[in-house]
């Protein structure tokens, strides 16, 4: 404690929410006699502008440099009461807002004297706390305004567009030679059958022309580092064999080219050549070697009329800068062949939807004759399995795959019109969404054939395939010799991807497909700042969708790069270089991978930290500290709290304070009610709790101590969730070797929608401590003695 | 309810899609448009007398089975259009059931054998329901 504190209290009525509850001119009274406690008021409605000119008068002429006010939840006002207290001179760090309306007022209703004391304790907590704060000022970090683009399909190509449209600087990495994704191998796109490559091989041209997009194809993502705002990522040019600059694409080495081997763009059917181009139009407009095949023989070197063969290529690899990044790796297919029981790779006569696409195209595989590719027979009747894999919890996967009932009867109708039987053997037909339900309509005036019911096996029989299904609408066996299969399998995220997200630090669901920020609210943005997605690598989805994704994600990436970004204060700092010994455990255990170590001593990127306070309790020699939350201000408001209070039982209540803070409000708002033993203590996450604070409290007066943290994916922590999970459990056994009961602590995740249940846990735990009595006095002496506080 | 449907194998060939395609024919109803919401059923005041549900007469039509022929439906069949006024894709499936009847009627099939109806009854039948009966039941 520093300098001479001048603080004002301000104790809010709030009408009669609050002060029909709380005694409020008694808590201004008592408030009166706390050391440092200059000023003390009762206001009607604080909220209200002529209260909040008193503030500032008070501020002015009694010259406070402290502000605490008792009101309703700090989610209410906070940025206005921050505004003007900040306009009068004062940092921000000098305000405290104690909440006696949802934490006191609404929920102890019918225990007035409970609640005034409470109210009491809880300013006392704030009063003593603001004596530690300090000012701070928010940073401010220039961002790098260009963003990398991963993911060269539809989502890639629409963002890069946007993107470079506004003017910002684009990386557009792609793995394969050409960018395009899946939809540049479709011949008719749902629910309007327009030609696929028509429409977006346009789009692929500005790519390749615009100025200011960087088309980097053949490429992977190796590295990335840097923050938000200033990322830096290594990306490998894979060995091409071909100068994309120099080639003009006359196709020369193709033609010379001896070896042969799989057309991957053909999703594996029919060869091409290892000099290749995957498909006409591609972008760039430039042949690749495949080095896989190519048996070195040389000829497309000598034959090149530009030079621009080099078969001792072996890539090379770029850093690139950018502020932000935007995923768009798009999907694959589940690999078929494990699931034996539809015969894939086994039967020649089972292919996958996606082969279907290139049978069907022109210039597909077999020259746009409807044949079974790998016997050439023709085909005259095909059927459709609909969720082969898909939204089955035992075999595949769970969810819905969302395409394939509509791909299905577009590949459908494009069979349909050239004279072939279709049949769609399906679980459920969903077609909801614009145009869709027409879509479906116009397949059945085709002369679909539709089956619910799930095929679970495909029998071979002669040169065709034996579908065997259950038609759910006759309650009979449906068996059906056709010529052709096509499964339509689930869509799933890639290897390749997975390693992406984890790369870049953004998780991804149970699903395994990137998980958004908030899935309603949010769904663009990834659990990273800077860190969009569009597309199907965050969930399957149509086209359109997609798109307008990608152009929402730009529209993320542009705005997020628009500003100089504000580096809130709150971080973790080393205390003293002297005290580190360099141990990493911190780097180990922050979620953010905010920490190195520098010259044997932690180093805290301020910008990389999100202020979770996970590293504090884990460094063994106590040097770390938090801004805005420091050792002194956390204690003092424990202590505050604590001591002095007449309530017979006390319970400290530390609650995370972005999800399970608002269920505590909602449980107010609802005017639920609990008993007032209950005191809330809000933290970041509950990972920045030290065995110390605990026992602390206990000495201090606590009866109990609840840890009530967000779920792993609800809070903004990410891991730190998890981390005070397991310390939790820990501490647990710890303070019983302080003679506190493991019961006296609890630890529990809460969700916002569980505000309801708020209230079941708070009145267990109270009458489970009011069971068993207040802690022993003399074990609150022994701990106070043992953390060196000797007897109060 | 039925004995035509419970545990059949229906083994599709050439033979189903032609039936399909003459039931289409005769009756001039968009067959394959019906989806199985089962509205017709519910609708028709009939049911009780079927063995098979209307939506199940337009299933199995779609599917070519040519065991629907077997059916009583069509017979039971009051042609009171309920049906037909409430289906959501338009199929007048009393048109349906009209076409059923005739493929049976033109292979010199009686519904209605009038040497089985007893002279007692004879006489309380009015005569227009005869006649009217005789023209829709019999080849
Ligand atoms: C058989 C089938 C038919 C379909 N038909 C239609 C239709 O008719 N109409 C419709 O609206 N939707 C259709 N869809 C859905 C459509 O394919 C998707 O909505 C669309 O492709 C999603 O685009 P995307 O850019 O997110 O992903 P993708 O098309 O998968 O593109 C992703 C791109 O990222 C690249 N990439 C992947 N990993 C990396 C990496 N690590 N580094 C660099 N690049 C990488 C890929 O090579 C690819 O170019 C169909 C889907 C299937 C399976
Ligand atoms: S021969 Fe040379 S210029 Fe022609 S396509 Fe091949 S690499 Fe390109
Ligand atoms: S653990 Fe949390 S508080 Fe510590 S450096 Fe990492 S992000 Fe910041
Ligand atoms: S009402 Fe029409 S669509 Fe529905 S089951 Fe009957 S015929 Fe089919």
């Amino acid at each position: 404690m520093s300098g001479e504190h001048r603080i004002g209290v301000f104790v809010c009525e709030c009408g009669g929410n609050i002060g029909d509850v709380v005694d409020v001119p008694r808590v201004v009274e008592a408030v009166k006699g706390l050391e440092g406690v200059v000023y003390a008021r009762r206001e009607r409605y604080l909220c209200s502008k002529p209260s909040i000119a008193r503030i500032r008068e008070a501020i002015r002429r009694r010259g406070l440099n402290r502000v605490v006010l008792a009101c309703c939840t700090p989610k209410m006002h906070r940025e206005t009461f921050r505004t003007n207290i900040e306009e009068e001179g004062l940092n921000p760090q000098f305000l405290e807002i104690v909440n006696i309306r949802e934490q006191c007022s609404w929920v102890h209703g019918d225990d007035p004297e409970g609640a005034t004391q409470k109210a009491l304790d809880l300013i006392r907590g704030a009063v003593e706390r603001t004596k530690w704060s300090v000012a701070l000022e928010a940073g401010e970090m220039e961002v790098t305004p260009a963003v990398l683009v991963i993911g060269g399909g539809v989502a890639g190509i629409t963002a890069s567009l946007r993107l470079a449209e506004y003017g910002l600087k684009v990386y557009l990495v792609e793995r394969e030679p050409s960018i395009g994704g899946h939809m540049i191998k479709y011949p008719k796109v749902f629910p309007t059958l327009d030609c696929s490559q028509c429409i977006l091989t346009p789009k692929m041209a500005s790519v390749s022309q615009n100025r200011n997009i960087e088309l980097l194809t053949y490429a992977e993502v190796r590295g990335i580092t840097g923050v938000p705002g200033d990322f830096h990522v290594r990306v490998f040019l894979k060995p091409r064999g071909v100068n994309v600059e120099e080639c003009i694409g006359c196709g020369t080495c193709s033609r010379v080219c001896p070896v042969e081997t799989v057309d991957d763009y053909n999703e594996g059917l029919g060869k091409r050549k290892a000099a290749y181009i995957p498909f006409p139009q591609a972008v760039p407009s430039a042949y690749t070697i495949d080095f896989e095949a190519c048996t070195r023989c040389g000829r497309c070197v000598e034959a090149c009329p530009r030079g621009a063969i080099d078969l001792e290529d072996r890539g090379k690899e770029v850093e690139l800068k950018v502020g932000a990044i935007i995923l768009a790796t798009g999907f694959q297919l589940y690999d078929m062949t494990r699931l034996p029981q539809y015969g894939y790779g086994k039967y020649p006569n089972v292919i996958t939807s996606l082969q279907m696409e290139r049978i069907l195209d022109v210039t597909g595989p077999t020259g746009s004759r409807l044949i079974v590719p790998a016997t050439g027979r023709e085909v005259r009747s095909v059927a459709f399995i609909l969720c082969a894999g898909s939204r089955d919890t035992e075999v595949g996967v769970p969810y819905c795959s969302r395409v394939c009932c509509l791909y299905a009867m577009k590949e459908a109708e494009l069979l349909r019109d050239r004279g072939v039987e279709v049949w769609i053997h399906y679980i459920d037909i969903r077609a909801p969404g614009r145009r869709y339900e027409e879509f479906y309509r116009a397949a059945q005036e085709k002369g679909v054939h539709f089956v619910k019911g799930k095929v679970t096996e495909i029998i071979p029989e002669g040169d065709r395939a034996l579908v065997r299904g259950e038609d759910m609408m006759l309650n009979a066996i449906i068996e059906n010799p056709v010529d052709l299969v096509v499964l339509c399998p689930p869509i799933v995220t890639g290897e390749e991807t997975l390693r992406l997200a984890e790369m870049l630090k953004v998780p991804v669901d149970e699903d395994q497909f990137v998980l958004e920020r908030h899935p309603k609210l949010d769904p663009v943005a990834t659990k990273r700042d800077g860190v969009f997605a569009c597309g199907m690598v965050i969930g399957p989805k149509d086209i359109q969708s997609t798109t307008a994704e990608a152009e929402a994600a730009a529209m993320k990436a542009v705005n997020f790069l628009s500003r100089a970004r504000r580096v809130e204060p709150n971080k973790a700092f080393l205390i003293d270089e002297d005290l580190c010994d360099g141990c990493g455990r911190c780097v180990e255990i922050c979620p953010e991978g905010a920490i190195t170590l520098e010259g044997g001593k932690a180093v805290i990127n301020e910008v990389v930290c999100s202020g979770c306070g996970a590293c504090i309790p884990e460094c063994p020699r106590e040097a770390l500290d938090q801004h805005g939350l420091s050792e002194e201000q956390l204690k003092a408001q424990i202590r505050g709290i604590l001591e002095g209070s007449e309530a017979e039982i006390k319970i400290l209540a530390f609650l995370e304070e972005t999800v399970v803070y608002t269920a505590a409000d909602l449980a107010g708002l609802a005017r639920l009610s609990y008993p007032s033993s209950i005191r809330i203590l809000p933290l970041p996450s509950m990972s920045r709790l030290k065995m110390s604070h605990l026992l602390y409290a206990f000495a201090h007066g606590a009866d109990g101590i609840m840890m009530l943290e967000a779920p792993e994916k609800e809070g903004p922590y990410g891991r730190a969730h998890v981390i005070s999970e397991e310390r939790a459990e820990e501490y647990q056994y710890e303070i019983e070797d302080h003679d506190v009961d493991g019961f006296r602590l609890w630890y529990s995740k809460v969700f916002v929608p569980d505000w309801r249940k708020l209230e079941k846990i708070f009145r267990t735990y109270d009458t489970l401590i009011r069971d068993e009595g207040p802690l022993d006095q003399e074990v609150r002496e022994a701990l106070l003695e043992e953390l060196g506080e000797g007897p109060s | 309810m039925s004995t035509l449907l419970a545990g059949r194998v229906i083994r599709i060939s050439e033979r189903n899609g032609r039936f399909s395609e003459r039931v289409k024919a005769l009756s001039g109803e968009e067959i394959d448009l019906c989806f199985q919401c089962g509205g017709c059923s519910s609708a028709c005041p009939m049911t009780s007398q079927m063995d098979l549900l209307p939506s199940k007469v337009m299933r199995l039509v779609q599917l070519g089975e040519e065991a629907v022929l077997k059916s009583r439906t069509p017979w039971i069949c009051s042609t009171c259009f309920n049906c037909a006024a409430r289906c959501p894709r338009g199929i007048d499936i009393a048109n349906v059931m009209e076409a059923l009847r005739q493929m049976l009627l033109r292979s010199k099939f009686d519904h209605l054998k009038l040497e089985t109806v007893g002279r007692e009854e004879l006489r309380e039948i009015p005569p227009i329901a005869l006649i009217s009966s005789l023209r829709k039941f019999t080849s």
